[in-house]
């Protein structure tokens, strides 16, 4: 596929490799901010690839394990009630709430309906002017504005019987919670590259001024990410903490102008819970107060549900950076993503299920493999 | 939510997560995905319930006596929408499926029964459209459908309609396929490319374009298998990789022959247009359903033997080695990866879901 076998050219991924290998002289942390990204690492096997001192902590990025369980509380609330279609993304069907899922609301009778967009949403509400349709928005700067979009067509088109159940979130903010925890270990940033598609790339110098860390902006190839790595240690190792792009065939400097003005005109900036991290102020987005007739949570009066979890998993460390997966006490054995006690274990895009699913064959305490020891392994 | 004004350190020691989902005390759609779900839905509820050495095998199809004579005995059920989909329908689906069930025991299907549940209101002309398609997909296959059944259910009470089918078929002498016999240093063969009825329907039923018509590769695999037997009956085990795809046969196999499985990623062939669409919707080809494809545990021995007879027939030629059977993680599937790393390839819980970003 153009532009995509491209950028998984093993031959490119050895030179690429290589020349991190060369660059290397001490130990550096780097933090991949996108599930996505972590994702491509993991079934890749990319980390194993890297020379020991680069350590990848993979980041907050995936928006199904940052959504607090007080939302898909409300989302299991919404989705219950006879009236309502509740149109979701595939990956929070399995997102465990208080004792449930969307899944098991729909096995209870619920109309649940995976969707592969809020268009979707939009038209099934067209299709069903006696029920109430909701869609669950919820991502990072990515999937907002298609959101954006979804509400402003609503009310352009007089679609009465649509909602919107909200939860976006902003990288930014987060990226400066995690630098202000005194834990933090983190020396760079693979910035998300489809967030700075839309976004631009603006919002990043300030960070790694005040911080003092390269942010190099990387997309979600193989060698997109190797490409990110490569440019992030060689300002490491010079000192040096600009703001790169290593993702230029999709982000430009401004972002995108359209998408960005949907933003402004539908959301407006709000604080945040997040999964793991707790309010971060100005992280997020809510409907602006022009749009709030079709905001799911005063719709459906679910702004009272309140959510204490009991404590029992440890993906708040996970999703810091602060803990590996595997090094979770519960990983592989209370936690798995048949019984995940955390959000990190449900979605594909959560680094725990990426270590269940592609990396149980290594105990915590394994150094990482090379390319020799890979060569020589019973597997080759 | 609280409001807040300046910047909170994370408070780790407040952050918890949700009780975990032990038990569906309903069905879930995931109990019918070829996954987890479905196995402990059969081990916990059906194999109990039943008992029965046949059952107990746990295959795509029994092996059972009668009479003296070996035979391979099967059932299956068809709950597909769209009805008519590029490729084929529910009709050719109900007879290959069961056809391509008893192949894999090594037995050429005899004779079928189909039983079908009707909704009421479903045109007639469309449930002779999808009869003459079994009768067609039938006479390819060689197999006669002898038996059958009719019921109707309200309105609002089925999807159209739904098709069971049952097969019987001969197992020759000397042909002894089961997971069990599969042995350190077997070679892994796979017909041909993977993933295409899967994303064919999901293109359909979710009116997703990807560019290019993907066709379901819904065929009926008794030739094939013949084919490969007439090499040597000494094949060790064959699966159709439907429902949970190739990782699903390959996790099977791992775990019944307590054997580990390791493939080369870059062997396996994934038409560009799946591994297309799959990039899409951020869905992993290895997990996709087929319907006109198997997997083969053959002895190295055997092995270019059987490739080459595979690759000499329709259904076969583009059959390729994707891997092997290791005596290191016993159970689990291992994919090594074109960049050199290696990962896990686990047997899927439900279904696949469409990922966010």
């Amino acid at each position: 596929m153009k532009y995509i076998d491209e950028f998984q050219n093993p031959e490119l991924a050895r030179r690429l490799l290589d020349d991190i290998h060369a660059t290397v002289t001490r130990p550096w942390a780097l933090m991949e901010v996108c599930g996505g990204q972590t994702h491509t690492i993991i079934r890749h096997g990319i980390d194993q690839l890297l020379p020991d001192a680069v350590e990848l902590i993979h980041g907050p990025g995936c928006p199904v394990c940052v959504t607090p369980l007080e939302l898909i509380d409300k989302a299991l609330e919404i989705a219950s009630r006879p009236e309502v279609i509740f149109c979701s993304f595939g990956d929070m069907l399995r997102v465990p709430g208080t004792g449930r899922d969307l899944f098991r609301v729909r096995g209870e009778g619920g109309d649940v309906r995976v969707v592969y967009s809020p268009l979707d949403a939009l038209r099934i509400a067209r299709e069903n002017p006696d029920r109430e349709v909701v869609f669950f928005g919820i991502g990072f700067e990515t999937t907002a504005p298609p959101n954006a979009m979804t509400v402003h067509q609503a009310r352009r088109l007089g679609i009465r019987n649509f909602s919107l159940l909200v939860s976006h979130v902003r990288v930014p903010p987060a990226i400066e919670a995690i630098m202000q925890s005194p834990d933090c270990r983190v020396q760079a940033f693979l910035a998300a590259g489809h967030v700075c598609s839309v976004m631009g790339t603006g919002e990043y110098p300030a960070l790694a001024e005040r911080y003092r860390v390269p942010v190099v902006v990387t997309g979600f190839e193989p060698l997109d990410i190797l490409e990110g790595v490569r440019r992030t240690v060689l300002q490491l190792e010079r000192g040096e903490h600009r703001v790169e792009n290593a993702y230029p065939r999709a982000v430009r400097p401004e972002g995108n102008p359209t998408a960005l003005a949907m933003l402004e005109d539908v959301f407006e900036v709000t604080d945040r819970a997040w999964r793991g991290i707790g309010v971060i102020p100005a992280s997020g987005w809510r409907l602006s107060p022009r749009y709030r007739e079709y905001d799911a949570e005063h719709r459906f009066a679910v702004t009272g549900i309140k959510t204490r979890e009991p404590a029992a998993c440890r993906s708040g460390e996970v999703l810091q950076g602060l803990l590996k997966p595997n090094e979770c006490e519960a990983f592989g054995t209370t936690c798995t993503p048949r019984n995940p006690l955390g959000a990190t274990m449900v979605s594909s895009e959560g680094a725990c299920a990426a270590y269940y699913l592609y990396r149980r064959l290594e105990p915590a305490t394994a150094p990482p493999a090379t390319l020799e020891s890979l060569e020589a392994s019973p597997v080759a | 939510m609280p409001e807040s004004t300046q910047l909170r350190t994370p408070d780790l020691t407040a952050w918890s997560c949700p009780v975990p989902l032990r038990d569906h005390p309903r069905v879930v759609m995931g109990h019918g995905g070829g996954g987890t779900l479905s196995a402990e839905l059969v081990q916990h509820v059906f194999a109990p319930a039943f008992g029965g050495e046949a059952l107990a095998q746990l295959g795509d199809s029994a092996a059972v006596s009668v009479g003296g004579a070996r035979l391979a005995f099967s059932t299956d059920s068809f709950v597909v929408r769209p009805l008519f989909f590029p490729g084929g329908s529910i009709g050719d689906l109900a007879v290959n499926g069961t056809v391509n069930d008893l192949a894999m025991s090594g037995a050429r299907a005899a004779y079928l029964s189909s039983a079908f549940i009707l909704e009421e209101g479903v045109e007639v002309e469309v449930v002779a459209r999808v009869a003459e398609a079994m009768g067609a997909a039938a006479r390819t296959a060689g197999v006669e459908v002898a038996t059958g059944d009719t019921k109707v259910v309200e309105s609002g009470h089925g999807d159209g309609i739904f098709i069971t089918t049952s097969g019987i078929g001969l197992i020759p002498a000397g042909v002894d396929l089961r997971p069990q016999r599969v042995r350190p240093g077997d070679v892994v063969i796979v017909s041909g490319e993977i993933g295409l009825h899967g994303v064919a329907i999901m293109s359909v039923r979710e009116g997703l374009e990807f560019g290019v018509e993907i066709e379901s590769d819904c065929a009926a695999l008794g030739g094939l298998v013949e084919s490969m037997l007439a090499v040597t009956p000494d094949l060790h085990v064959l699966r159709d990789p439907t429902r949970g795809g190739l990782a699903a046969s390959l996790n099977e196999i791992a775990a019944a022959s307590g054997t580990g499985v390791v493939i080369q990623e870059r062997t396996v062939p994934v038409p560009a247009a799946v591994a297309n669409a799959c990039a899409i919707l951020g869905l992993d080809p290895l997990y996709v359903a087929n319907e006109g494809k198997l997997v083969a545990f053959v002895p190295r021995e055997h092995a270019d033997a059987v490739l080459d007879a595979m690759r000499a027939h329709p259904l076969g030629a583009a059959a390729a080695v994707i891997g092997e059977a290791v005596e290191a993680h016993p159970g689990m599937v291992v994919a090594r990866t074109a960049l050199g790393g290696t990962r896990v390839v686990d047997l899927p819980l439900g279904e696949q879901l469409p990922r966010i970003c």
